[in-house]
């Protein structure tokens, strides 16, 4: 049971950083030009299939840091061509081009390399056990995202809080037009952040890669659960997002190491009642629930506290 | 006195006359439903017409939130799905019954399935408009999608429930064996639900609704409750949803996950919002085009998906308002007899637009075919994949096409503005 608490725990942060690499380039971009980019996972389906591909021609490191410079200029030119002209005809507009987007990209990453899982391994550097916890193999690999997600976290809130850009961004994302009049490029600064925040998507795809299944439905799984999060933590607030991360990303992580049912915890119903929905809900492990526990959390977070954990405003 | 009395006759007049151009549009799309399978009449076209009917409704009832309400959903399949589950239960239940139900009752109850959930899950859905809405619904969708799977008894799992329509008890001794017999009963519903679905966006609740869209705070402020209205309007949408998703079950004897889940949610959005939102019959056209092209298109190219995005794109884009907003731009054109300047500059822009859109369609096949080096075939000419002559054809006709697409297009613009000043001149506005 410790090992079990032990190495869900370790996973799940992992996937909470995972996530939080994500989610906070869509809350920045989010609070800062009101869109909500549907292509955010799809930013990250593409990390990990640049990061592939580079792999296969010039090696991870190099993937490492090319493939989400590539995402991050992608980023860019979706907003400076897209986003930009379809800001006037308003945010669901806006959020209709990003929907459509994500779906061109799924269509062309399964053109180009196929539906099917790619062999996308972890570099030989790092493919070795980083220690040995009841009899458990702990990857290094998985030691090394957690380190660079970590070290983004920080660099993060380190350009945020205490430079000049930092400041500059903070200012643009309550009070833009204040900012336009104090001489600032604003339209530059809003497509720098978003090419900041698709590079960030494009780094977690990229490390998380080898680790996960890279496949052309990966930011159809993922993107969902990555607006719960955004949602979950309060639309607009960074660190509703950091903490909502964590928790979808332990609970999650958790809910899949868990395979106690209702049955085996109170014993198996009388069989003579036949098969009901109330037989489904009592013989399912959790396991099996938990793909659906982010959206129950949506729902109950929804009905008790609807601006989510920290945010401040209503929609 | 005189002035006002002269006025109202003046309305009364102008509404007779409306009012017969009115009835004859919808007679005219009646008798073309009835009609249609005569005229084409083979099995293919018949299964065609079928879906294309569903799509309709479904997409109609999409617009309810969508055009009328303002409420971007991504997740309006959970409706459409629940009706089609509710309505293959329903079939079971009045087979092993003997209830005497005949069939063409059936889509009713699959429109008690999707209301149900709406009355249900629609009260916190609907507490706040706008992107937190379209995320809520984005949940709610993948929530039940993923249930669906877990709850094998009412769902029936991967497989999905069967059903069979020839079971239920005959009516006017039709027993709907037939693909023929199927289609008009799918028309009968599609002409029922577009009257209701009218009807509805003519009450004071689908007035209210456009004023929730356009500005809920003036709304608060005369004493309505936008929440409530938007609920009342999600509800209705469910409804009709669930009533296509009926018919679905009807058509296909079967109901399984793939009902409810984000694909079918996404065609719906891309149904209507192709077609035009702000206009009633858009999303009519858009789903006829959008089920046209997916049965066309699916078997001549492994990439179809990605034309349904591009062209999606290209919509939002450079045509908010769908296809419909496009016709309905011309109409003071058209009153005000302009619309002949315009036509040379469009016969002009044909050309290199047609051929920037074969370049991109040449570009797409030639990344996917390249594995298999199957021929790609334009118009008649042949293009293998892995030729560079054809990466070059591609290049020149993308970069050529849209360099020259653009200046035509500027050309059209100052053409258009010309007619519409004179429209706008002769009183005739959009």
């Amino acid at each position: 049971m410790l090992e079990l608490v032990v190495i869900s725990t370790l996973n799940g942060v992992l996937f909470g950083m995972l996530l939080f690499l994500l989610s906070s380039g869509l809350t920045v971009i989010f609070s800062m030009m009101g869109v909500l980019n549907f292509a955010h996972a799809s930013f990250y389906m593409l990390g990990a299939f640049f990061g592939f591909q580079l792999t296969k021609w010039i090696g991870f490191w190099p993937a490492l840091v090319l493939a989400p410079l590539l995402v991050g200029a992608i980023g860019m030119a979706v907003e400076r061509y897209g986003l930009r002209n379809t800001h006037k005809h308003g945010h669901v507009a806006e959020l209709l081009l990003t929907f459509g987007l994500a779906f061109a990209i799924e269509e062309i990453v399964s053109m180009i390399w196929g539906k099917s899982p790619l062999d996308y391994r972890v570099p030989a550097l790092l493919d070795f056990p980083a220690f040995t916890i009841f009899s458990t193999n702990y990857p290094a690999y998985k030691i090394f995202m957690l380190a660079v997600s970590v070290i983004i976290f920080v660099a993060l809130l380190i350009v945020l809080k205490r430079t000049r850009v930092g400041l500059i961004v903070q200012a643009a994302l309550t009070h833009p037009h204040m900012v336009g009049h104090l001489g600032h490029n604003v339209g530059r600064v809003f497509m720098a952040v978003f090419g900041v925040g698709s590079a960030l998507a494009g780094l977690a795809g990229v490390i998380a890669g080898p680790a996960l299944v890279t496949q052309s439905d990966m930011a159809a799984s993922l993107g969902p659960i990555l607006f719960v999060v955004i949602v979950f933590g309060g639309l607009g607030s960074l660190p509703g997002a950091f903490i909502a991360s964590l928790v979808i990303g332990l609970v999650q992580t958790f809910a899949v190491a868990l395979d106690g049912s209702l049955a085996s915890a109170l014993g198996p119903l009388d069989p003579s009642a036949g098969p009901s929905v109330l037989t489904d809900i009592w013989n399912v492990t959790i396991a099996q629930v938990a793909p659906i526990v982010p959206y129950v959390l949506l729902v109950i977070i929804l009905i008790v506290r609807p601006m989510g954990l920290m945010g401040t405003r209503e929609s | 006195m005189t002035t006002a009395t002269t006025s109202t006759s003046k309305v009364a007049a102008d509404t007779s006359g409306g009012s017969l151009r009115f009835y004859g549009v919808w007679l005219l799309g009646i008798a073309a439903l009835i009609v249609l399978p005569m005229i084409f009449s083979s099995g293919g076209s018949l299964t065609s017409f079928s879906l294309i009917g569903i799509a309709i409704v479904f997409a109609l009832s999409y617009n309810i939130l969508l055009g009328q309400t303002g409420l971007l959903s991504f997740g309006h399949a959970v409706h459409y799905g629940l009706g089609g589950f509710a309505a293959c239960h329903m079939m079971n239940a009045v087979v092993s019954h003997g209830w005497p139900i005949p069939l063409p009752f059936i889509p009713l109850f699959g429109g008690l399935g999707g209301l149900i959930f709406a009355v249900i899950i629609g009260w916190v859905m609907t507490k706040r408009a706008g992107t937190v809405f379209a995320m809520i619904s984005l949940g709610i969708g993948e929530l039940v999608a993923s249930s669906s799977l877990i709850l094998r008894s009412v769902f029936g799992g991967e497989s999905g429930i069967t059903t069979d329509r020839t079971a239920l008890p005959k009516m006017l001794g039709w027993s709907f064996g037939s693909q023929l017999q199927v289609y008009y009963l799918i028309a009968f519903w599609l002409v029922l639900s577009t009257i209701a679905m009218y009807a509805l966006t003519r009450t004071p609740l689908g007035r209210i609704s456009n004023a929730v869209r356009d500005n809920p705070e003036r709304v608060q402020f005369i004493g309505y409750d936008p929440h409530v209205v938007r609920y009342l309007a999600f509800c209705f949408a469910g409804f009709f949803a669930g009533v296509a998703g009926g018919l679905a079950a009807i058509n296909f004897e079967i109901a399984n996950s793939a009902y409810l889940g984000a694909i079918q949610s996404g065609f719906v959005l891309f149904s209507t919002f192709i077609g035009g939102t702000a206009y009633f019959f858009g999303p009519i056209l858009g789903a006829i085009m959008v089920t046209y092209l997916q049965l066309g298109l699916a078997n001549l190219t492994s990439a179809w998906q990605l034309y349904f995005g591009i062209i999606f794109i290209g919509i939002v884009m450079f045509s908010p308002g769908g296809i419909a907003g496009l016709l309905m731009m011309h109409r003071p054109l058209v009153r005000a007899g302009t619309l002949w300047t315009v036509i040379p500059s469009y016969l002009v822009a044909v050309v290199p637009t047609l051929a920037f859109a074969c370049g991109v369609i040449l570009t797409i096949e030639t990344v996917a075919r390249y594995s298999t080096g199957e021929a790609i075939n334009l118009f008649g000419i042949g293009f293998k994949p892995t030729s560079p002559i054809t990466w070059i054809a591609a290049a020149v006709l993308v970069v050529g096409g849209a360099f020259i697409a653009r200046l035509s297009w500027r050309q059209i613009a100052e053409a258009w503005d010309r007619a519409a000043t004179i429209a706008r001149d002769r009183g005739y506005v959009a």
